[in-house]
């Protein structure tokens, strides 16, 4: 995967170890301000955890990496180029750009098969026979191999994300985004995810994960970035924001889900 | 008892009526598909033209919509679509041409209630992998929002088979229109009527069995 990345920065006008820059964004939600004055850059190969309360934002800030949301000002960059408007290039830029969803939101009327070969052929042109071999060796690698010609309905919710992390990387994704992808698990099924989620973090995928699960924050983030009320109040490495929170409003929120 | 139906070309009438049917169902679900297309799309003028489409159409009679398309279109405006000559044909292209819009608002709004019924995770994966508008409607949404409307799509369907027989009014020889011309010929009124309403049964009965069978094989499992 950083094998492309680093051929496409030598075609690129301007190569940069920063993959990911959010700068000055702000969005509405009517009167509701979601996102204060987002500052946030993420490197080449970082793994970075946003975590905080519900409703700060954290999940519109995934969501408008690859523009499902629309941002009111500021500016979003990815890879050196500015987030297009609507239209091809804007769908050539997601395709660059992995998403996994909370309700994982596989295509309910095709197989495990045609949810990850589909990407490749209508979008990335691949022939049929090339996309299949791909999508059986990526299922083979997140341990759904055998469900290749199954409904997503007839699998379980571990399964079914674990499908979906093979959707995106089918797209061999510049930047994975992950939105919440153990929320909707029951609680047996959430480490099955994770470990897979890990494995991609040490093959040096940039990834950008908005979760509650703090042991992979600790064990897999680079960089923790702690959100509340629409604003980044907090960025730290893992040991020091687990350990040394310098913010109340981050103790607050450790202090309330760390102690039971 | 039935001897009053000789001398009259029963199956040719109910076969140009299975004609109609057909062929305004095809036209009338590409046009009704494109225009559902269009009133979810995020272009403005699309969704504003879908709009004001289904609304100004499905609120004319459709005997003024197929008066229209011949005295309007073929009189005045001297459409021939390509039968100038020949006045059956004639009648019955335009005929297909007004059942064909006229239907297109209802299946519009049909399929587009079939579209509300996709979850927008489903648009929203499909956009994040970087297909295109128009790759999500035709791979994605339509073929889901197709599966959930295949009842109310068999009730325009056979509201069509039925007002098939509006063509008479221009001159499509057509069930009704033999219905009318033996009423004016026989005696026997009641058994006239009750024949063509049998006609009529033995033609959208089956479709409503066998849609409503497809349409349970065909539901999307969540």
């Amino acid at each position: 995967m950083s094998g492309v990345s680093v051929t496409k920065d030598a075609e690129d006008a301007v190569p940069t170890a920063d993959l990911v820059v959010l700068s000055n964004v702000n969005k509405h939600f009517g009167a509701l301000h979601v996102l204060q004055d987002i500052d946030l850059t993420i490197a080449r190969g970082e793994v970075v955890v946003v975590i905080g309360p519900s409703g700060s934002g954290k999940s519109t800030l995934c969501r408008t990496i690859n523009r499902l949301e629309t941002i009111d000002s500021g500016a979003i960059s990815i890879d050196g180029k500015p987030l297009p408007h609507e239209g091809k290039e804007l769908a050539r830029l997601r395709a660059d750009v992995g998403m996994v969803f909370q309700s994982f939101n596989l295509f309910a009327h095709k197989t495990v098969l045609e949810n990850v070969t589909l990407g490749q052929i209508k979008v990335r042109k691949a022939d049929k026979k090339a996309a299949e071999t791909k999508a059986r060796a990526l299922l083979d690698r997140v341990g759904v191999g055998a469900q290749a010609d199954k409904y997503p309905a007839q699998l379980s919710g571990g399964q079914q994300q674990r499908v979906a992390i093979a959707r995106a990387l089918a797209m061999d994704p510049k930047v994975m985004l992950f939105d919440e992808p153990t929320s909707a698990l029951d609680p047996e099924m959430i480490n099955e995810v994770l470990e897979v989620m890990q494995q991609l973090a040490r093959d040096g995928m940039t990834m950008v994960v908005v979760t509650h699960e703090m042991g992979f924050a600790r064990s897999a983030a680079n960089r923790v970035v702690f959100m509340a009320d629409g604003k980044i109040v907090e960025e730290a490495s893992p040991e020091e924001f687990f350990s040394n929170p310098r913010s109340d409003r981050a103790k607050d929120f450790l202090s309330k889900i760390l102690h039971h | 008892m039935f001897d009053f139906l000789e001398g009259y070309d029963l199956l040719g009438a109910f076969w140009m009526t299975v004609k109609l049917t057909v062929l305004s169902g095809i036209g009338s679900l590409v046009l009704g598909t494109v225009l559902a297309g269009m009133r979810v799309s995020p272009v403005p003028l699309m969704r504003g033209f879908g709009t004001v489409y289904v609304n100004v159409v499905r609120n004319i009679p459709l005997t003024v919509i197929i008066v229209f398309s011949s005295v309007g279109l073929a009189d005045v405006f001297g459409m021939t679509l390509g039968a100038a000559d020949d006045f059956d044909a004639l009648a019955f292209r335009l005929a297909i041409l007004g059942l064909s819009a006229y239907t297109a608002a209802f299946v519009c709004e049909a399929v587009r209630s079939g579209i509300n019924t996709v979850p927008v995770g489903q648009a929203e994966a499909a956009r994040a992998i970087g297909l295109s508008f128009t790759q999500v409607l035709m791979t994605i949404v339509l073929p889901q929002a197709f599966r959930s409307v295949i009842a109310p799509l068999t009730n325009v369907l056979i509201a069509l088979t039925k007002n098939t027989t509006v063509a008479a009014a221009i001159g499509v020889a057509e069930a009704a229109l033999l219905m009318k011309e033996m009423i004016e010929n026989e005696a026997q009124l009641f058994l006239i009527t009750a024949v063509f309403a049998f006609g009529f049964v033995v033609l959208t009965l089956p479709t409503g069995l066998i849609l409503g069978w497809v349409g349970k094989r065909m539901a999307v499992k969540r």
